[in-house]
């Protein structure tokens, strides 16, 4: 297997890898995800830069890929959906990313067009994230497009995926997942979790179906009381630890700024620290950090567990 | 059964307004919600009494007939009906609506109904419930009567995707059930978890972009 980028060297090498995520939004100066991206550089191998995340028409997310890597070197996971595009604009697409050396694409079915402040535009899903896989690992294997058409130039492309090890039955998502896998996934980055015991239950059940993929757990550190309150009742599907809010929500009355950030990071670390640290026993291949707009969590929290 | 909602009134007399002498016709295939000949006399009723309020006197007739998507039944049964008349409100879907006018195209040929989907009723709840969207290629083979075409909000070959919350669709605020679960669920419980794993390659869209057409049988 041809290795195109530092994120698969990493896994490849059998490294514990972090990467981090950027959202840029609905901008045209990106000019917050370059400095968000200056700051994560060093600590995390590669970013995820999101692509309509919660179905918002932001821009696009292979224009801020290029940009992020050629202004700051930070290399990008790419992420694509298949909500806006069908096969030929993913197809143009992906050439398009080939061309502006990125490395890393991550495919996604995508929020559902309903979700996001164009909920009145048409959801397309032409293919999903398993046939999007598929087509871009016959783009790099084959060197042909979807229908066999030869493509000039090299593909050099890893594909991602993603997983929910929170989705009930979790038997659906293992085999969803095994069928991504035989797609050609490359790697899988989870949704945010917080329960590690669920991690563990997640790679037992994928290791009973023999799903083999190098696998990064996604975690969310909590900024502030708001951010963790926001989190807490809107993300469908994930809670965080009634332990973690409450030790947030007293850290809110602490009336001095500085001190309640201090606070509030000596709280996630003494959560996260400890997961981290259970994480990389079990066959994780790493952890995917989505601390957008939080990036001083980083550094203690990637070097507390090298 | 081809499911369909009632125009409102306004757009409807918008619709006949110009007209001197209007056929109302209801139909009989498709029974629930019913657009019959009860429905088609109520319409033909409700429109003479719009329009008189609007400063209009006009001459509404009303029937019915049994299937206005075929058209051999169409010419048989409503022609010897047409008569005078100048405008025709039908109460069918809107299959209806192209079956009268491809056969009269003399007369324009209005819709009082708005065609929603293709589904099942559920008379108790009054629910009435997508079941097909006429792909071309139909899958229920594979997903246990369940369809993701219709039933998936994103239509997947390869679900449930990254949304579903308890079993529920992300869609619409978690209000229907995900499709994909269902599946799922439905193919563990006949041992048949081979048909849900399996790879799904992408569909050949042309199967369902229309206008299609069978010509003997052969999907044109
Ligand atoms: S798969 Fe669904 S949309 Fe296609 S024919 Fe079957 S029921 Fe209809
Ligand atoms: S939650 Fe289920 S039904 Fe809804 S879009 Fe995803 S797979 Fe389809």
């Amino acid at each position: 297997m041809r290795i195109f980028s530092n994120l698969m060297k990493e896994i490849k090498e059998g490294h514990f890898v972090f990467t981090g995520e950027l959202e840029p939004e609905k901008e045209t100066d990106l000019h917050n995800t370059i400095k968000a991206a200056e700051e994560l550089k060093g600590y995390v191998v590669a970013c995820n830069v999101t692509d309509n995340p919660n179905s918002m028409a932001y821009i696009s997310s292979l224009v801020a890929s290029y940009l992020i890597q050629e202004r700051t070197g930070m290399e990008a996971i790419y992420q694509l959906r298949c909500t806006d595009r069908n096969a030929a604009a993913l197809t143009s697409d992906l050439l398009g990313a080939c061309a502006l050396g990125i490395r890393n694409v991550l495919a996604l079915t995508g929020d559902h067009i309903g979700l996001g402040d164009y909920a009145k535009a048409k959801p397309v899903y032409d293919l999903d994230s398993a046939q999007l896989t598929y087509m871009i690992r016959k783009m790099v294997d084959e060197g042909v497009d979807l229908y066999g058409n030869k493509i000039h130039g090299d593909v050099r492309l890893h594909v991602g995926v993603a997983a929910n090890p929170n989705c009930e039955p979790l038997e659906a998502e293992i085999l969803k997942l095994a069928r991504k896998v035989e797609a050609g996934a490359e790697f899988a980055q989870t949704q945010v979790i917080y329960d590690i015991e669920r991690v563990k239950e997640f790679f037992e059940m994928m290791r009973s179906y023999g799903i083999k993929i190098p696998v990064l757990v996604g975690i969310f550190p909590l900024k502030s009381y708001g951010v963790a309150k926001f989190f807490d009742e809107h993300i469908a599907g994930v809670h965080v630890p009634e332990e973690l809010m409450e030790r947030i929500t007293k850290a809110k009355d602490e009336p001095d700024k500085q001190k309640r950030k201090e606070k509030i990071l000596e709280i996630n670390l003494d959560f996260f620290i400890p997961f981290l640290k259970e994480l990389k026993r079990t066959e994780a291949a790493g952890c995917h950090i989505m601390a957008v707009g939080y990036p001083e969590i980083i550094p203690p929290l990637t070097e507390a567990v090298k | 059964m081809i499911v369909t909602k009632e125009k409102p009134i306004d757009e409807i007399l918008e619709y006949v307004e110009p007209y001197g002498k209007i056929l109302v016709v209801g139909c009989e295939g498709c029974t629930h919600p019913p657009r019959g000949l009860r429905e088609a006399r109520n319409m033909a009723m409700t429109v003479s009494m719009g329009l008189k309020l609007r400063g209009k006197s006009v001459e509404v007739r009303s029937t019915s007939i049994a299937k206005q998507c075929d058209l051999y039944n169409c010419k048989v049964a409503l022609e010897p009906q047409i008569g005078d008349a100048e405008a025709i409100l039908t109460m069918a879907c809107s299959i209806g609506v192209g079956a009268l006018s491809t056969l009269f195209p003399d007369i324009p040929v209005f819709p009082a109904q708005n065609t929603v989907f293709m589904g099942v009723e559920d008379r108790e709840s009054d629910t009435f419930k997508e079941m097909c969207r006429a792909c071309g290629d139909c899958l229920l083979g594979e997903t246990f009567g369940i369809c993701p075409i219709a039933r998936c909000a994103k239509s997947l070959l390869n679900g449930p995707c990254g949304g579903p919350v308890d079993g529920m669709c992300e869609y619409k605020e978690y209000t229907n059930k995900c499709a994909w679960i269902e599946i799922y669920e439905r193919a563990k419980k006949f041992n048949r978890l081979d048909l849900f794993k399996k790879l799904r390659l992408p569909r050949d869209r042309r199967l369902e972009t229309p206008p299609r057409m069978l010509v003997g049988g052969e999907l044109k």
